[in-house]
């Protein structure tokens, strides 16, 4: 008797639960942001774009992280979606769009979806080349790309060469830099740094010895907060 | 019979136990004061506004003493608050402010108290102006962490048609809101009593502090709002137009000349055989105080007491088992200058050797008196009990200096050299240990605000040291900043002088050495520990540099002293060891190591949207009025 009680609670409970009213949102956006098709690299974290989803009680916006490598995804419901990237966000300026103008995109999610979102950078890092020269210098050379050269137009501030033990690398996050200030730069075409490789790779507070490197090369241009960077290389040291 | 008594008192019952409708519904409530009543007694009056004086805005005070380690005056020896110095960015929502249920209970006292006509005119004009003064000083603190904000100076009502667009309103310029607080002191500082012996209520005096900093404030983020443009936004509610800098430099001055003017007010000098003694008790003698303006007073066995002294006290005298909070960092502590007016670290090294000392105290020797004001240093003395504050000891073996220290206060170890004790201590009573909560993890503890009586560290006990919030020297240094930025150092150095002389300077400042720098770095280290380095920072935009995310080294810290926009990301601890070396002169001596304490792992990152916080979601959607602040 007892133990029919006890199985019939069970049964109970397992089905007690009811499935929850909302499904989970399961629609990818993904993508990357863009200039002619070629991914804009950041800093981790600090990049973020927009969506709202118009037609409910209060506005609230859904903020998308950008990753290091420009790529960005997002699991969303199925709708009609406003995407908005923030003045303030990135190196580069919003493209006024052309169905709304402004710089407000209208975007449709229906199921998973990729889609590249262009920009207009201050700047493109091109041809970056980092490379380890005898064992405790890392060289690297660029070519910067002058995008906006209308009124919006920005001088470089200064152009770094950063070195960290993880693949994230940027502003907050290296084990050595070195920097050339934007009024030393001769020819932009032809950028140089080098910057000393560190005795200790492993700085950041984590033990071992590592035999490689991440670099990646990064421009501040005045008046803008996020920098602009290149593609995050791996460099072995041996 | 039975029968008939019953149903004659169920009918006596029915005829009287019920009192007529309208009287039953309009008894007077027994537990709260009715509107009518309140506004025909003074007392009752009085005690409206002080739960009004009692929401006095407020974001570092010694009543929240983790806000003062968000930054790099001090390091946070909890161990619940290591978060603070492991952050990278600084939350976009943090500081924000929105306080309109304040400002509407603000409103409504005006607005009732104007109209209470059985309270004699001129005290009715007194309550009148202080709860003027605290809605000038919310919006003041509005706008220092939002910007402009709807300026409200009605009690709103909702009049229930379901439209409540005609309550929705735009945000004020940044201007206006400064210039709300400007105007607001000019017409109530006539009515406010001239009395500089109230300390806890507003006086006129009050009221021209307060117009002083903020005409400051607002002419500095004209002056150098300019520097960072993308902190602005077209509409003006953040932001101020540089051609308006003067004015209100000139405000901010002639301001404060009037309290300098009047005499009312006078630096604390009371102790001038204990320079440091005296700066720590300038904020702890609350009887006849020349220096205080405004504070937010405590009261033993009241039920309102602070408990500064009890999170931070040093653990050698501590009445509790806890205390050592908050660490003054070394950033902030070799700001203090040599006394011949020159920058300098302490000195650690000479060459490849230690410089040793005989006695702890000895490295700080020779300093600014706020040195040892502010910060409780190794080698003195705290209620009585000298500090017991070093790291371990260095015992010289195989040729070099070996450490060997302990992970509680006060440990005893036997040192691995031939012919040392058995056992002896091997680290101070007050710690540093890294990582260990309520040591002094920099090497530091706070003096400042601390309460040197008896009881002040206990939990049943506590303290009733009162929390400045203006006070002369600050006045003294708005005129100076002013002055300076009008183009009259020379008038500019009288003020400043005036502080130094009375931190042990002998040699006053010449006209040439006011600087920009100068007046940052003679702010900092007057006012550090009273709630002013942030809104500095942001007011001179000096934040996003001085914070700008990057790691700093030991060598860093120690260079560039002085330098308003030198970089202050980590916080660092200055470490003191005993030298265990028998039959060397320097057996028994002390020699000092600049650490990072290793809870410090993040360098702190003041974004520009930091400038202005974030107004949240639901109050942007409340009203789409408003328009969101830049770059968040």
């Amino acid at each position: 008797m007892k133990k029919i009680f006890v199985y019939t609670t069970l049964i109970l409970t397992a089905f007690s639960c009811r499935k929850d009213n909302y499904e989970a949102p399961s629609s990818m956006l993904s993508g990357h942001i863009t200039y002619q098709g070629v991914p804009v690299n950041v800093s981790s974290k600090d990049v973020t774009f927009e969506l709202w989803e118009p037609g409910w009680g209060k506005n609230g916006a859904i903020s998308v992280a950008v990753n290091e490598d420009g790529s960005y995804s997002a699991l969303l419901f199925n709708g009609n979606y406003k995407l908005i990237i923030p003045p303030s966000q990135g190196p580069f300026r919003s493209i006024t769009d052309a169905e709304t103008k402004s710089d407000t995109m209208l975007l449709t999610v229906n199921g998973s979806r990729e889609m590249d979102i262009e920009v207009m950078p201050y700047y493109m890092i091109r041809d970056a080349k980092m490379e380890r020269t005898g064992t405790t210098v890392i060289n690297s050379s660029c070519r910067l790309e002058k995008i906006i050269t209308d009124a919006n137009a920005r001088n470089v501030e200064s152009v770094f060469l950063y070195l960290n033990q993880t693949s994230f690398v940027d502003a907050t996050n290296y084990i050595a830099r070195s920097s050339l200030a934007g009024s030393d730069i001769t020819d932009p075409a032809n950028v140089h740094l080098s910057v000393n490789i560190p005795d200790v790779i492993s700085g950041n507070g984590t033990t071992g010895d590592q035999d490689y490197v991440f670099a990646r090369i990064g421009v501040k241009i005045s008046g803008v907060e996020d920098l602009l960077f290149s593609e995050v290389q791996q460099i072995n040291l041996k | 019979m039975k029968k008939y008594l019953l149903t004659i008192a169920a009918a006596l019952v029915m005829i009287s136990g019920c009192v007529k409708d309208d009287e039953f519904l309009s008894t007077d409530p027994k537990d709260l004061l009715t509107d009518d009543a309140v506004w025909k007694s003074p007392d009752l009056v009085l005690s409206v506004l002080a739960d009004l004086y009692n929401r006095y805005p407020e974001q570092q005070t010694i009543t929240n003493w983790a806000e003062f380690t968000n930054f790099d005056e001090a390091f946070p020896s909890e161990s619940g608050q290591y978060w603070r110095t492991k952050q990278v960015d600084y939350p976009y929502d943090w500081w924000n402010l929105w306080d309109y249920g304040y400002i509407r209970d603000l409103n409504l006292f005006v607005q009732k108290c104007s109209a209470a006509k059985e309270l004699a005119a001129d005290v009715r004009a007194r309550f009148v102006a202080e709860a003027r003064l605290l809605r000038a000083a919310i919006y003041f603190e509005e706008v220092k962490r939002m910007g402009g904000v709807p300026l409200i100076l009605e009690p709103m009502e909702y009049n229930f048609s379901g439209d409540p667009t005609y309550l929705q309103h735009a945000r004020a310029k940044e201007s206006e809101i400064y210039d709300f607080v400007i105007s607001e002191m000019d017409s109530i500082k006539t009515v406010l009593p001239e009395d500089a012996g109230i300390k806890s209520r507003a006086t006129k005096w009050l009221a021209l502090a307060m117009q002083s900093r903020a005409a400051l404030y607002a002419a500095s983020i004209a002056k150098y709002g300019a520097t960072t443009p993308s902190v602005s936004l077209p509409g003006g509610e953040v932001g101020i137009s540089a051609d308006k800098a003067t004015a209100y430099y000139q405000t901010a001055l002639g301001a404060a000349q009037q309290i300098i003017g009047s005499g009312k007010y006078s630096l604390y000098k009371k102790k001038a055989e204990d320079l440091e003694e005296n700066f720590a008790a300038l904020f702890y003698d609350k009887a006849n105080n020349p220096e205080v303006i405004f504070a937010q007073d405590f009261k033993l066995k009241s039920g309102k007491t602070q408990e500064w002294t009890l999170v931070n006290q040093p653990w050698s005298s501590a009445e509790e088992q806890q205390g050592g909070r908050v660490n003054p960092s070394l950033n902030l502590a070799l700001l203090y200058e040599k006394l011949d007016n020159t920058y300098s670290p302490f000195a650690t090294n000479n060459g490849n050797d230690y410089i040793y000392y005989d006695d702890p105290k000895d490295i700080f020797a020779g300093r600014d008196a706020r040195l040892g004001g502010t910060i409780i240093l190794p080698g003195t003395k705290f209620k009585g009990v000298p500090l017991d504050i070093w790291a371990g000891v260095m015992y010289w073996k195989d040729g070099k200096y070996n450490t060997i220290t302990g992970d509680n206060f006060g440990d005893l170890d036997s040192i691995p050299v031939a012919g040392a004790p058995k056992s002896s201590q091997v680290v101070g009573t007050d710690g540093p240990i890294d990582g260990l909560q309520f040591s002094a993890q920099t090497g530091f503890f706070v003096r400042k605000f601390m309460d040197p009586t008896v009881g002040s560290g206990q939990i049943g006990t506590r303290s009733d040291v009162w929390w400045v919030r203006y006070r002369y020297a600050e006045v003294l240094l708005n005129a100076a900043e002013a002055a300076f930025e009008l183009g009259q150092p020379g008038l500019s150095s009288t003020y400043i002088n005036q502080l130094r002389e009375r931190a042990g300077f002998t040699t006053p400042l010449t006209e040439a050495q006011i600087s920009f720098d100068r007046i940052v770095h003679e702010r900092r280290v007057e006012l550090a520990f009273e709630g002013h380095e942030m809104f500095d920072n942001k007011r001179w935009r000096l934040a996003h540099k001085v914070w700008n995310g990057e790691n700093i080294s030991a060598n860093d810290v120690v260079s560039n002293i002085g330098k308003a926009d030198k970089i202050n990301t980590m916080i660092y601890g200055l470490w003191g060891y005993k030298i265990f070396n028998p039959g060397s002169p320097n057996n028994g001596k002390w020699v000092y190591r600049v650490v990072k304490p290793s809870n410090v792992t993040a360098a702190h990152r003041f974004n520009f949207g930091n400038y202005y916080s974030r107004i949240g979601s639901d109050i942007l959607s409340n009203n789409p009025k408003l328009v969101k602040n830049p770059n968040n």
